[in-house]
């Protein structure tokens, strides 16, 4: 027999994933390998000459250049001598400033380093992330690729993201020799929407290098690093070579940082038989051994493997934190799909976005999934609004700024329009109106025309091999009459002579200001300390496009010309006989005139009454001016009632069935779920009454249950009932209603309710 | 860092790269390159901010300011796993220690020794 629950559960999209029990031997183990080396160090004259467990003689490249570069002698016997959780409970602890702790870990060992940060469950970790990350802003990094490698697209879309608070963008080329187009649109693009980001584009190394020594790209992170010598060696590079490409970028100005991450040398195969967060470690300190100013690390592309196992989200998390425990800036992964789950994958997602990280995300797919040629998209353009909600209930800064369509749009045409002026100036494929107007409107590749895909590579190509620089591009967009885009392209060129963006962490903001860890240090130091969401900011990130003002719901809950349809007559009496009273609200067809589920005052009242009436009871209607609560209402009507039964009614259309013997807060039937009842409903509430009236035995109503509707409504529901409590007056009675002579042009409904037999207080009268 | 003190590779003040001068062709490529004295200043700036690996890069940044784009690419190939012998990768640092640059050549020299311990240099002919 099968469990219909376990059958259901095995749909989830949680399982679509691969789960699996750990095998250390092959890598496969996310913290703690029994093949983890034991923390130690040896150091003889100012040398490294056993690190963990490895005499100096037997260090592979990747021992020798760690051993060599990443440790600080000077410190490092102290660092290994003080008790792990020491230094792990220093990490959290608000008293301990963040240079303490870096000054420490410029002495340990991988084995050291991995020994400290698994003494902390994933609270402390992100504690320590808050902590330590290096600038004290937050940012994030977005994805711009698309399918057909469409230029206007590229420009359009990297103009969105940086108009979207994006500090980096980064391209890639499903095609490499689109390279230099795909560059060139994220240049121009970025530089429509907001001065001062970052662009990239990742591709093979040495097309990479020349890019960026045009001018045309102003960051890399395509420089892998990797934990295992074999690695290395399988990569093409050694340690020595990844540092020399780094100094190269910095030669010309540009912006680095390495790559890796849990899982990558288990896929490999070159694991060695250690768990991937010592792997890790030892990436990280090839890294800070280099001179890199920062890692994009987080399991990056490998995240499912971690994830197959258990402890391996705290894993990649804990490699984050490690890059920051060595004074690395860290664009922290959350760039590859990383779940099925939704709920998997926002809360794996949480342990960045809520203490915050040099770049949230290693590239948020600011286009739709199918067009991100990074293979993942952890994230992307239909996620965004979900980011923004994220950051509003929070109160975080994930690096993303809601902006509205207007906005958008502009920036995105201007961004098209600025590329045609550059390809006509440089003398490359023409960008025609047609291509223009698509890229504006666009969600996708699927909704650009095709281009001469021959001619653009063919182009793409001979601006990579000619003279042309992002200057050209400079006096194209001057000469074609975009001169603030050529400034800003002019300023990222000048920054490259500056330099101030080489230092950790760094990022520009729209004043071409730098933002790093030298001049924008975070200084967190507990509650009231480091980066806050405030003043202009807060203001930003909670201003949603589609966040409505309460203050005017009210006036679009009375409809035109509706009130005065019943009058009062006087004040209400006990009635007597076979009767039902209907209690409505004080606002009720007044201030408002529809319940919440949309249905028309007077159709109610007259479903309600024709219920009553086809029991053959009569029906009165008060209006009960001293209180807005259903169970009052109700309850007040009762006692007025000649059965002793009364339905009350909220304007919001809440009713209740109830009788004068009972305590206020009990009914003989309860509609709380105002947004399912329909007219039918209603007539069947009034037939119910008329039977309790007559004390005849009465099955209740089903009632049709919507788990969303308060969900949906809840909002709506506080405004209408606060309509409805400013419609009170506490010393106002009962009053009797009559409807009033039906108006020209309304249609049904309460028609009814000026016909004779209806009780009113006429009828009261007569008896 | 203060524009007023920037100079670029070519020596160009930092305020002499305007779109002005751009249109008019009086600045131009190489003023829009990096100086080697300007790489030092960030080195000292990461150094005394915590950074000493990051500031041994950049000083190494700012001697590879004076080689041309194919000649690091060259050198960067011969850094890579199996391309160089001990003696090429030799000759290599002691050609760039005659251009002034102590630092690339000392971790070039470095390499070398490593890759012939750990056997992925290029076997000599």
């Amino acid at each position: 027999m099968r469990s219909r629950r376990f059958e259901r559960l095995a749909e989830r999209p949680v399982n679509r994933e691969t789960f699996i029990r750990p095998w250390p031997e092959v890598g496969l183990s996310a913290i703690g390998s029994p093949h983890d080396p034991r923390p130690g160090i040896a150091i003889r004259d100012g040398a490294v000459v056993e690190m963990d467990g490895v005499a100096a003689a037997d260090f592979d490249l990747v021992e020798r250049f760690i051993a060599r570069h990443a440790i600080d002698v000077t410190v490092a016997e102290r660092a290994m001598s003080t008790p792990s959780q020491e230094i792990a409970r220093m990490i959290v602890d608000i008293n301990v400033p963040r240079a303490d702790v870096l000054a420490i870990f410029a002495g340990c060992t991988p084995a050291k380093i991995v020994e400290i940060v698994d003494a902390m469950n994933v609270l402390e970790m992100m504690m320590g992330l808050a902590k330590m990350r290096g600038r004290r802003t937050p940012a994030n990094q977005a994805h711009v690729t698309n399918r057909k490698e469409h230029p206007v697209l590229l420009a359009a879309d990297a103009a969105e993201a940086a108009l979207r608070g994006f500090a980096e963008v980064e391209t890639t080329a499903a095609v490499g020799r689109y390279a230099p187009f795909n560059a060139l649109a994220l240049l121009v693009g970025t530089q429509v929407g907001r001065p001062g980001v970052l662009t990239q584009c990742a591709v093979e190394e040495a097309t990479n290098l020349k890019l960026a020594f045009k001018g045309l790209t102003s960051y890399s992170e395509t420089l892998s690093v990797y934990a295992t010598e074999r690695a290395f060696v399988d990569g093409d590079d050694t340690p020595w070579s990844k540092a020399f490409l780094g100094a190269a970028y910095a030669s010309r100005g540009v912006k680095t940082r390495f790559t890796s991450g849990a899982g990558a040398p288990a896929l490999m195969g070159h694991a060695e038989g250690r768990s991937m967060l010592y792997l890790e470690a030892r990436s990280l300190l090839v890294t800070r051994a280099a001179g890199s100013q920062g890692s994009q690390n987080g399991s990056i592309s490998c995240i499912a493997l971690p994830e197959s196992l258990p402890d391996g989200v705290r894993a990649v998390l804990a490699e984050n934190l490690i890059a920051m425990l060595l004074g690395l800036e860290v664009a922290s992964g959350n760039d590859a799909l990383a779940s099925h789950s939704d709920i998997r994958k926002a809360a794996k997602l949480m342990l960045q976005f809520i203490p915050g990280t040099d770049f949230i995300t290693s590239g948020y797919g600011a286009i739709p999934r199918p067009d991100n040629m990074f293979g993942g998209g952890n994230f992307d353009v239909s996620e965004l609004d979900d980011w923004h909600v994220l950051q509003r209930d929070l109160r975080i800064d994930g690096g993303i700024t809601p902006v509205d369509e207007a906005r958008v749009l502009a920036a995105r045409e201007r961004a098209a329009r600025a590329m045609q002026a550059v390809f006509a100036r440089l003398g490359f494929p023409p960008i025609t109106e047609a291509e223009i107007l698509a890229a504006t409107g666009a969600y996708g590749s699927e909704d650009m025309p095709d281009r001469d895909r021959v001619a653009d590579i063919d182009a793409a190509q001979s601006l990579l091999a000619g003279p042309m620089t992002a200057l050209d591009v400079v006096r194209a967009l001057d000469a074609a009459g975009y001169a603030d885009v050529a400034a800003n392209v002019l300023s990222m060129q000048r920054q490259r002579v500056i330099g101030d963006y080489l230092q950790p962490s760094a990022i520009f903001d729209r004043d071409y200001r730098v933002l790093s860890a030298l001049t924008d240090p975070n200084d967190y130091r507990g509650p009231g300390t480091g980066y806050r969401v405030e003043g202009e900011r807060w203001a930003q990130l909670q201003d949603l496009p589609q966040a409505w003002d309460p203050r005017h719901y009210g006036d679009r809950l009375a409809a035109s010309g509706a009130a005065g349809w019943l009058v009062e007559t006087g004040p209400a009496q006990r009635g007597s006989g076979r009767e039902v009273v209907v209690a409505i609200g004080p606002a009720f067809g007044e201030a408002i005139t529809r319940t919440i589920g949309g249905l028309d005052h007077r159709a109610v009242l007259d479903a309600i009454v024709s219920g009553i009436r086809s029991e053959g009871v009569a029906a009165r209607i008060v209006r009960i001016h001293h209180t807005s609560d259903c169970a009052f209402i109700g309850h007040a009507g009762a006692k007025l009632s000649g059965s002793g039964v009364a339905i009350g009614i909220q304007s919001k259309g809440t009713t209740v069935i109830h009788r004068e013997d009972l305590v206020p807060l009990e009914n003989l039937e309860l509609f709380a779920m105002a947004p399912n009842l329909d007219l039918d409903v209603y007539r069947h509430i009034g037939r119910n009454a008329a039977l309790h009236a007559q004390r005849k035995p009465v099955p209740p109503i089903p009632v049709r249950s919507d788990n969303t509707a308060r969900l949906r409504l809840i909002v709506q529901t506080t405004l209408m009932h606060l309509r409805e409590t400013r419609s009170v007056r506490r010393d106002r009675p009962p009053a009797e209603l009559r409807p009033a002579a039906e108006p020209a042009g309304h249609a049904g409904g309460a028609a009814d309710l000026a016909r004779p037999g209806v009780a009113t207080a006429g009828s009261v009268e007569e008896r | 860092m203060s524009a007023a003190t920037v100079h670029a590779w070519t020596g160009r003040p930092l305020g002499d790269l305007t779109i002005e001068a751009l249109r008019d062709g009086r600045s131009g490529g190489d003023d829009f390159r990096i100086s080697r004295e300007q790489l030092d200043v960030q080195a000292a700036a990461a150094e005394a901010a915590g950074h000493p690996q990051l500031a041994e890069n950049l000083r190494r940044a700012g001697e590879l300011t004076r080689v041309p784009n194919e000649r690091v690419f060259e050198i960067y190939a011969m850094l890579r796993p199996g391309r160089a012998t001990w003696a090429e990768l030799d000759r290599l640092a002691d050609d760039l220690a005659s251009q002034d640059m102590p630092r690339v050549a000392a971790f070039v020299r470095e390499a070398a020794d490593a890759y012939r311990a750990r056997g992925i240099v290029r076997p000599s002919p």
